[in-house]
């Protein structure tokens, strides 16, 4: 049974960019959680994720789920030094909008909504795309993140030129760096092994 | 001798110990310490389970040229070299490069307000010399990684059911995405720093 994909069938697919709470499904069998030992439950790193078919699903290969997870926590949580929350959370968001991940954008334009207050121009991100005009700072971000989104990665002076002009320094530019990096990582776990689900 | 150890991002991106990048990524050692598990858990793995070590550095090696990233892409190529069949199979992906060759991110979106959106373009297949040289799987593997890396938004269950028809196990098919996706994160932080070093704050104190 394992070895077969499955075919959700989901009514009103999710087709368009939203804060909502949407949900994932996966394609793949995930693992019974009567079936993880000790290896797979380091893996998920917080023992609350069994309940998500996503990491249940990822923990197949527990040492790379662990060290991504890790890696995830402190790109976006480590706020000690470096770039606000809310603008890790943006250049995540543009990240997975350039990639066309709508179930990343639905979770982290709401972060980036929570931490800044500035949902309506978080919005207009999802509505209307990259070029959506979110003020200079937010402009920056967005769009260093989407040149280091495109494949080959088209970041460079100019990109870094604007991050500066706004004030960042290099720590807040290479916080910049790892966020949108990440997610070009998220993105393609999320949209290649499974789909959203509507809101409930 | 010194306790400092460059790890695989210091070593791509060309960090030396001592430099401003190397005092950045200091500030972040719980990011550094786990970029680099992570570069462990797929390439130097405990448990290779059933992703042998040529097909995870092909996969590699493949995605890190469709990113036109040389460095990168020699650094997996000289670690696939050294496997069976290596030297082949280094010089099918450089062909295979050449086929797969594009910029993206493009693709279809689910039928919707985002279709004003769809940006078509290359449906990458190994050629069919190359077919000849490489096994089923491998060959279903580099057609995944290059829908992972340009169209990622058109991944489907029917690409994961060409994984298992191919021979990949469910198991193995977490494995690939994982090296696919991952690179496409190793890539682009080393394609930042690098960016962020020509363009270091200190240029202008210098002058």
């Amino acid at each position: 049974m394992t070895e077969t994909v499955i075919h959700p069938e989901i009514a009103d697919r999710p087709n368009a960019f939203t804060q909502a709470e949407i949900g994932w499904t996966p394609w793949l069998q995930p693992i019974d959680e009567a079936d993880l030992t000790e290896r797979h439950w380091a893996g998920l790193v917080d023992a609350s994720r069994a309940k998500s078919p996503y990491f249940m699903l990822l923990v197949r290969d527990p040492d790379i789920l662990q060290a991504r997870t890790k890696t995830d926590k402190d790109i976006f949580y480590n706020v000690s030094e470096g770039l606000p929350r809310a603008e890790r959370e943006l250049a995540a968001t543009a990240a997975s909008r350039t990639n066309g991940c709508i179930f990343c954008a639905s979770v982290h334009s709401r972060f980036a909504s929570h931490h800044s207050k500035r949902t309506d121009d978080v919005q207009r991100l999802l509505d209307e795309g990259l070029q959506a005009d979110l003020g200079s700072r937010w402009n920056a971000v967005v769009g260093a993140s989407a040149a280091l989104t495109a494949t080959p990665s088209q970041f460079g002076a100019d990109e870094i030129g604007k991050l500066r002009d706004e004030g960042l320094d290099d720590l807040e530019i290479a916080d910049v760096i790892h966020g949108a990096a990440f997610f070009n990582w998220a993105n393609r776990l999320m949209l290649s092994l499974g789909e959203p689900t509507p809101a409930i | 001798m010194t306790l400092q150890t460059r790890d695989v991002i210091d070593f791509l991106a060309g960090i030396d110990p001592g430099s401003d990048l190397d005092g950045l990524r200091a500030r972040r050692p719980e990011t550094r310490l786990n970029a680099q598990k992570s570069y462990e858990a797929l390439f130097e793995p405990e448990h290779w389970g059933s992703v042998t070590p040529a097909e995870r550095f092909a996969v590699a090696a493949f995605v890190a040229g469709l990113h036109k990233a040389p460095e990168i892409a020699n650094f997996y190529s000289s670690k696939l070299r050294d496997e069976t069949h290596g030297p082949e199979l280094v010089a099918v992906i450089g062909a295979e490069l050449e086929t797969g060759d594009t910029t993206g991110p493009y693709g279809h979106y689910p039928a919707g307000p985002l279709s004003r959106e769809d940006r078509p373009g290359l449906v990458y297949e190994v050629s069919g010399e190359s077919r000849k040289l490489l096994d089923l799987k491998l060959s279903a593997a580099l057609e995944h990684s290059h829908l992972l890396v340009f169209r990622p938004r058109e991944a489907s269950a029917a690409a994961l059911q060409k994984l298992l028809d191919a021979g990949w196990t469910t198991t193995g098919i977490v494995t690939l995405s994982q090296i696919a996706a991952f690179l496409a994160f190793q890539i682009r932080v080393v394609a930042g720093l690098r960016a962020l070093a020509k363009n270091s704050a200190n240029i202008g104190k210098v002058a």
